[in-house]
């Protein structure tokens, strides 16, 4: 960001706040297309995933085995027309998918792409990401109150209470990498993955096996990110064969197609946070591997992490509210704190 | 308390084994069959468009009367006794009807078959063939009748020759009725006179 703002000065933009200005406005750009493109690829992805886990082939008729697909679905969905319910709350459900998408925006400020390639390398990094995460709630739960329709209603109320339950056992799991490496700043959490138990780098080197906490942890990090962000098992919000498509039911157009741009976002932010967290960050399997760039390692483990949502998707069938929160509460918050109690007695006595 | 770590358990081993179903499904052959590029093998007596072999046709209208939604449209034209042009079926079998329209309406088919087993020379059956759908309703109408010009002339033409020759039996006769009644009544008067 720095070495941007000094570009943009040494073509001649000498007012610094212009020129900051300008930094700023070009990155969020960068990072727009970089989750349009994003998710363009993620639902390809998602649809051939789908298709041959159910035996399928899934599209194959635009360009070489459907690679147009998604291209062609967006041009039709810029088509299509832009409705607003004579009913609706009009000026919250024209905000509510511009809030949405903004929470989700907000957390590539400090989301890294690889080594040093992140906006603002806050010292509460972390932290920060988990705030902004929680808005997602405020945008959702604005959607279904603002369409005035029953189903949309509870798609909203349900999304509030799944994601202010998961929001803990994330938190919680989140916090055993805090702990390990003893910073929030992002860069500092992945640096401290770089030697490991025997003084090796490679994935050694990574929180998850460092010690069984850690193991337990990412895989509840996994779970429940996995709710966060509103995906199979855990789509209650949207769950189209019970409520249409919960709050997004009267969405069309550009304002649905934010709302499924924030829900891919989501999943990459939820790839990007394990794999910073527990999976070492942009620190090669292999020690002293200098070949692969950082940031292809960490867009490659946010990717796996992202097909394993995929594959969770068609492996589970939707959870029912009661079996929701049970998950939740009786079963990934007391195991993120026994996990909490355990990595502090691990570092205590071997660390 | 037992109860709340049998669960944890069984959720963890439930999972693994699921995601381990999905995963080898992955990459299993897929099912699908590109359609208009590759198509399915269809069982060799489905049932799908009729289909009529106007060589062998006799005319006898049998499957037009056995169809219960009557949507066989046949025409047939008797031709004259010493016509030959018309030839025999496959089975050698000596057709004495032209067949000049014979339509199936494929819009009104119910497919039950009940037209090809009256066929004396099973001309009429059912193909493979499923592709139906078009544009119109009336494309719908197939016509099996591929009557040559030549034939259905020459067939008008015999039949206009025997018209001929019957009329000129007929007036032979009648003339030789009327003359044979004058010669009688020429007698009747003489026998009176």
């Amino acid at each position: 960001m720095q070495q941007l703002i000094q570009f943009l000065q040494g073509i001649g933009i000498g007012n610094q706040v212009l020129a900051a200005g300008l930094a700023i406005l070009s990155y969020s750009l960068m990072v727009f297309t970089f989750i349009a493109v994003f998710a363009l690829i993620a639902i390809y992805l998602e649809r051939k995933v789908s298709g041959h886990i159910q035996d399928r082939l899934g599209p194959m008729r635009h360009g070489w085995h459907g690679l147009l697909q998604t291209v062609a679905d967006t041009i039709k969905l810029l088509g299509k027309e832009d409705i607003i319910p004579a009913n609706a709350d009009r000026r919250l459900f024209i905000m509510a998918p511009v809030i949405l998408f903004a929470a989700t925006f907000l957390v590539f400020v400090a989301l890294p792409f690889g080594p040093g390639a992140i906006a603002a390398d806050l010292n509460i990094g972390l932290f920060f990401i988990i705030a902004v995460t929680s808005l997602v709630v405020v945008g959702i739960i604005m959607a279904g109150y603002a369409s005035n329709n029953k189903w949309s209603l509870y798609g909203g109320m349900r999304s509030a209470a799944q994601i202010v339950s998961y929001e803990i056992p994330v938190g919680l799991s989140l916090l055993i990498g805090v702990m390990m490496a003893g910073t929030l700043n992002i860069s500092s959490l992945v640096n401290a993955q770089s030697t490991g138990l025997f003084g090796q780098g490679g994935i050694l080197g990574w929180n998850f096996i460092q010690n069984p906490f850690a193991f337990i942890a990412f895989f509840v990090y996994l779970v429940a990110g996995t709710a966060e962000a509103n995906r199979t098992p855990f789509d209650l919000p949207e769950s189209e064969s019970e409520l249409v498509a919960g709050a997004f039911t009267e969405y069309s157009g550009m304002r649905w197609a934010f709302f499924f741009l924030a829900e891919y976002a989501n999943m990459w932010i939820v790839g990007v946070l394990a794999s910073v967290v527990f999976l070492g960050g942009w620190h090669s399997p292999i020690p002293g591997d200098t070949l692969i760039p950082g940031s292809l390692w960490l867009a490659l483990k946010a990717l796996a992490i992202v097909f394993v949502q995929m594959w969770a998707r068609w492996t589970f069938p939707r959870l029912r509210v009661d079996q929701l929160m049970v998950t939740s509460w009786k079963y990934l918050t007391p195991i993120a704190f026994v996990n909490i109690f355990g990595v502090g007695l691990w570092l205590v006595l071997f660390g | 308390m037992t109860q709340y770590f049998q669960n944890i358990i069984e959720a963890i081993s439930t999972t693994a084994v699921s995601f381990g179903v999905t995963f080898k499904h992955l990459f299993t052959k897929s099912v699908t069959l590109q359609y208009p590029d590759e198509r399915w093998e269809m069982p060799e007596r489905s049932r799908m468009r009729l289909y009529m072999n106007w060589d062998d046709c006799i005319g006898c209208l049998k499957c037009a009367r056995a169809c219960p939604v009557d949507c066989i449209h046949i025409t047939t034209t008797k031709v004259p006794k010493d016509f030959d042009g018309l030839g025999e079926t496959s089975g050698g079998m000596k057709k004495r009807l032209l067949v000049e329209q014979f339509d199936i309406d494929m819009a009104e088919c119910l497919y039950c078959g009940l037209c090809t087993f009256p066929c004396p020379t099973d001309c009429i059956y059912f193909t493979t063939e499923y592709e139906h759908a078009t544009y119109e309703k009336g494309e719908l109408v197939y016509d099996y009748a591929p009557v040559p010009e030549q034939l259905k002339n020459d067939v008008y033409e015999a039949i206009e020759e025997e018209k001929k020759a019957k009329e000129a039996a007929r007036k032979e006769k009648q003339r030789q009725k009327t003359k044979d009644r004058s010669e009688s009544s020429d007698e009747d008067n003489d026998q009176e006179a």
